[in-house]
């Protein structure tokens, strides 16, 4: 008995070495791969990852997830993490990853060829892919117009309680109250929310289209939404969506004064990619026009590159001004947001 | 003994390493966050989880003992149908379950449309109708899927009971209401108690369908924290905190029955049951037709509907998706079982505060939402990946990279450690009703404690092994979370594919990979109802 002992260990240590080997020459030797963490879901990118492969022969792994729990992950895994690309939306999640040290500064041409300066980062510790407005939908019937022209106004008293909005646990809705914090500062910010939670028609719920059709259905005079929901519906074939955006008006804000709140979804090379340029070939795909033309069409967003139009439903919605702020900026308020739309008991 | 007290207390360590993670949360300083949400939202949230928790806990304890009592003492017109059916609500994700009733009863629903086309209503001012999202609403969706814990646990501890103190409370002149009250009631309680703490813990953990619904819960606060503050520390913290709640709420139970007997005299027989007739086996058929009406058939009829309406039938990845979801959910609950009878067999050999301390953390997982389990997972696992990696670099000069996070085995111990309590409640309270003297029969007669377990306590447990199965089985298919945020690459379960559709705003779409848990999970639901029924202590088979 005592002396098989010493055996048994010799034999479960030789195991474990062999299986250490086997894991770490499976995770090094995929040279022509990139694995990609994306808070985007998989039906709305995996056609352009495989015209990707199609186009340069790089294979891809894909695992989606919620923004803030991959970036979670990234974080643990630290330099040994198998991702090369992270791929996620709102431009808040995006300056998180960067602070967080996860993703590493990438030069490079095309990219800054490719994407209009205002959707990248100064340092190119990420990309912007597609842009996105935060804007205001009405109905003509019920509301006038000229009283819901900024952001600002649909907090005014005189509006009444019209105005429709999904949670504030939202990120969109967290980075446009970050916006107004950049622009007019917290306390003032405040003053906002309470306006604005004041003249809700209903609690906060649903999702940004559900926010249109009760629009449409009279449920609110007011709604806020990106501006991609409305242009699918604008492209569905479906009688209810079509019965939908002809009653419902599109009003692109503060066109007086700084603009509508822009927003990107975008991507990063991370700090462990141990295949720094077939990541950067990636991000350079997505932000070229191939990929660009696909992503106005299908997901009905702006394209950041200048070289390419945006869908026709997206035009049809008409031209409008963009808030220059530094999207950068936006993910410093974005904690005090919070706080500041809790104070404010927007739920 | 002292390999018993070794193993029970190295498993519960390694269980509860990721508890004892989100704990040590505790002591990271975070006073400004925390004066923040108690001075706004917080209150709100506390407020909402009680209600839901008493209102879900006063209907799944309802539901669940009334129908176990009916199916396992009477016996009615579709007795036997019922007492399998009884349990089927359970393979529907609580998520799924609100998914559907908010399909069927919204605004463009069928139901509101049919009664407007039928009363002639044009618009929602016309009339007034129930708004299912909401705090009643998510109620009675959570209570519909989460009754058939209380009414398991309750039904196998009917069924366990010495028919003796029946016969003898009876004979004693008690009717038939007053031997359930004052007898069999509380006989049953620590595993009506074990039901109820489970049905209790996954209410106050799920986000799924309160955020769906729109009802902030401490969860939502937890949520938010991390994914709107990027705060995951704090989050952790808020985890911790309902944990704690819950272990007290564990514990007071406990100490509220301290003293009392729930094992009886070892005689068995065939039980005479109540042969209920006219109206009230009319009744009694109802009572058990409504939970599996509402809480299964006619939600999985909409779904298959809506399947078949969105053309999207299940297809080749489906069935990859069915095949990575039945393997992971069959690994763990065999997992699971096979700890939990570790722990409780330990504990009832070496008793003391120091197992019982060990088995109660371990088993406390249950009680946290699944991210942050998985958070409490990957801290340690990645740290120690790492340091691997490091020493391996440094020492042998090449790297190792991360051997546990991301992989399969990595899912499988955030699934024993989230599931554990399913299947520790349910084999400690059959456990319980094994009385010492058998044990003491069977070492005097020679047999080692782990030749016990196998050949006297096993076979008398075989019901509550079975359900302990099932029911981990079951909730490793319904778990997203935790899958989501420590999945490998190329992993995807019909839970993921679900929710990420109905997130969507797809709800028809979702219907069918809905569809497919639930009848993954219908299975062994069954197969395991069937043979608890025949497995009553004296039964003739």
């Amino acid at each position: 008995m005592t002396s098989r002992l010493p055996v048994m260990k010799l034999r479960i240590t030789a195991f474990f070495l062999v299986a250490c080997l086997l894991v770490s020459g499976v995770l090094t030797a995929n040279a022509a791969e990139v694995n990609i963490y994306s808070s985007r879901q998989e039906h709305l990118i995996k056609h352009l990852l495989d015209d990707f492969t199609a186009e340069t022969g790089i294979r891809y792994n894909l695992l989606t997830g919620d923004g803030p729990g991959l970036l979670e992950r990234l974080r643990r895994e630290g330099r040994n993490s198998p991702a090369d690309v992270l791929i996620t939306v709102d431009v808040a999640n995006l300056v998180a990853a960067k602070n967080a040290e996860v993703l590493q500064p990438i030069q490079s041409s095309v990219l800054e060829e490719n994407i209009l300066p205002q959707y990248r980062d100064d340092e190119g510790f990420w990309y912007g892919l597609s842009a996105r407005a935060r804007i205001i939908y009405y109905d003509p019937e019920r509301v006038d117009q000229d009283k819901i022209t900024t952001y600002e106004s649909l907090a005014d008293p005189e509006l009444g309680q019209l105005v429709c909005v999904r949670s504030s646990s939202n990120v969109y809705n967290i980075s446009l109250t970050a916006s107004m914090i950049a622009h007019h500062g917290e306390e003032q910010t405040e003053q906002w929310v309470r306006g604005l939670v004041g003249n809700f028609a209903r609690s906060p719920q649903d999702n940004d289209t559900a926010q249109i059709r009760a629009v449409a259905a009279g449920e609110c005079g007011v709604g806020i939404a990106n501006s991609y929901y409305f242009a699918r519906l604008l492209a569905s074939d479906a009688p209810a969506d079509q019965d939908v955006t002809s009653r419902v008006q599109v009003m692109w804000p503060n066109q007086e004064d700084r603009g509508a709140h822009m927003n990107v979804s975008g991507a990063g090379v991370t700090m462990s990619s141990r295949n720094v340029d077939a990541a950067t070939k990636l991000i350079e795909f997505l932000s070229g026009e191939h990929a660009q033309e696909i992503y106005a069409r299908v997901n009905n967003e702006f394209p950041v590159n200048p070289n390419v139009q945006p869908s026709g439903p997206v035009v049809q919605m008409g031209t409008f001004k963009a808030d220059e702020l530094d999207l950068s900026v936006i993910q410093k308020h974005t904690m005090d947001a919070v706080r500041v739309m809790d104070r404010g008991g927007w739920r | 003994m002292r390999l018993w007290f070794s193993l029970v207390v190295g498993i519960a360590v390694l269980v509860a390493a990721p508890i004892l993670v989100i704990v040590a949360h505790l002591f990271v300083p975070a006073s400004e966050h925390w004066q923040h949400l108690a001075g706004t939202v917080l209150p709100r949230y506390v407020a909402n989880s009680l209600l839901l928790m008493l209102g879900v806990g006063a209907g799944t304890l309802v539901i669940g003992v009334s129908t176990a009592w009916l199916v396992s003492m009477t016996n009615f017109p579709g007795r036997r149908l019922f007492e399998w059916s009884l349990i089927v609500p359970l393979a529907i994700p609580s998520y799924v379950i609100a998914f559907t009733y908010t399909g069927l009863l919204e605004f463009g629903g069928p139901v509101q449309t049919f009664l407007r086309d039928f009363f002639g209503w044009r618009s929602a001012a016309d009339y007034w109708f129930p708004q299912i999202r909401s705090l009643p609403g998510a109620i009675v969706m959570m209570t519909l899927v989460f009754y058939p814990y209380v009414y398991m646990l309750s039904r196998a501890a009917f069924l366990e009971q010495s028919v003796c103190v029946l016969d003898a409370s009876r004979t004693l002149g008690r009717g038939a209401w007053s031997t359930f009250f004052g007898v069999a009631l509380p006989l049953a309680r620590p595993a009506v108690a074990g039901g109820l703490a489970l049905a209790l813990m996954e209410t106050l953990a799920d986000f799924g369908t309160v955020d769906f619904f729109s009802v902030d819960t401490f969860v939502t606060g937890i949520y938010r924290t991390w994914k709107g503050m990027w705060l995951p520390a704090v989050a952790a913290q808020l985890g911790a905190v309902l944990m704690l709640f819950i272990l007290a709420l564990i514990l007071l139970e406990r100490w509220s029955r301290r003293g009392r007997v729930s094992h009886t005299t070892g005689y068995y027989r065939q039980l005479p049951r109540f042969q209920l007739r006219g109206i009230t086996a009319g009744l009694a058929s109802l009572a058990c037709a409504i939970p599996v009406f509402f809480g299964f058939l006619l939600p999985v009829t909409a779904m298959a509907v809506w399947t078949w309406q969105s053309r999207q039938l299940i297809d080749s990845r489906y069935v990859e998706m069915a095949l990575s979801s039945l393997m992971l959910a069959t690994i763990s609950a065999v997992i699971a079982v096979g700890t939990a009878v570790i722990l409780a067999y330990g504990r009832r050999l070496v008793p003391g505060r120091i197992t019982a301390v060990a088995v109660q953390t371990a088993a406390l997982g249950y009680a946290v939402p699944g991210a942050v389990i998985a958070l409490g997972i990957m801290i340690p696992f990645a740290f120690l990946d790492n340091a691997i990696d490091d020493f391996a670099r440094s020492v042998f000069g090449f790297s190792t990279g991360l051997l546990l996070t991301g992989t399969w085995a990595a899912l499988i111990f955030a699934y024993v450690v989230r599931f554990l309590a399913v299947s520790s409640n349910t084999i400690e309270a059959s456990l319980q009703k094994v009385t010492p003297s058998m044990d003491g029969a069977a070492r005097t007669l020679g047999l080692t404690a782990g030749q016990t377990l196998r050949r006297v306590h096993g076979p008398i447990m075989r019901a509550s092994l079975l359900t302990a199965g099932v029911l981990v089985f079951v909730d490793v298919m319904k778990e997203l979370p935790a899958t989501l945020m420590m999945r490998p690459f190329g992993l995807n379960t019909l839970a993921i594919r679900s929710f990420e559709l109905a997130s969507d705003g797809l709800l028809k779409e979702s219907a069918s990979p809905s569809l497919a848990i639930v009848l993954a999970g219908l299975i062994p639901v069954i197969l395991a109802s069937l043979m608890i029924a025949r497995s009553r202590p004296g039964q003739s088979s």
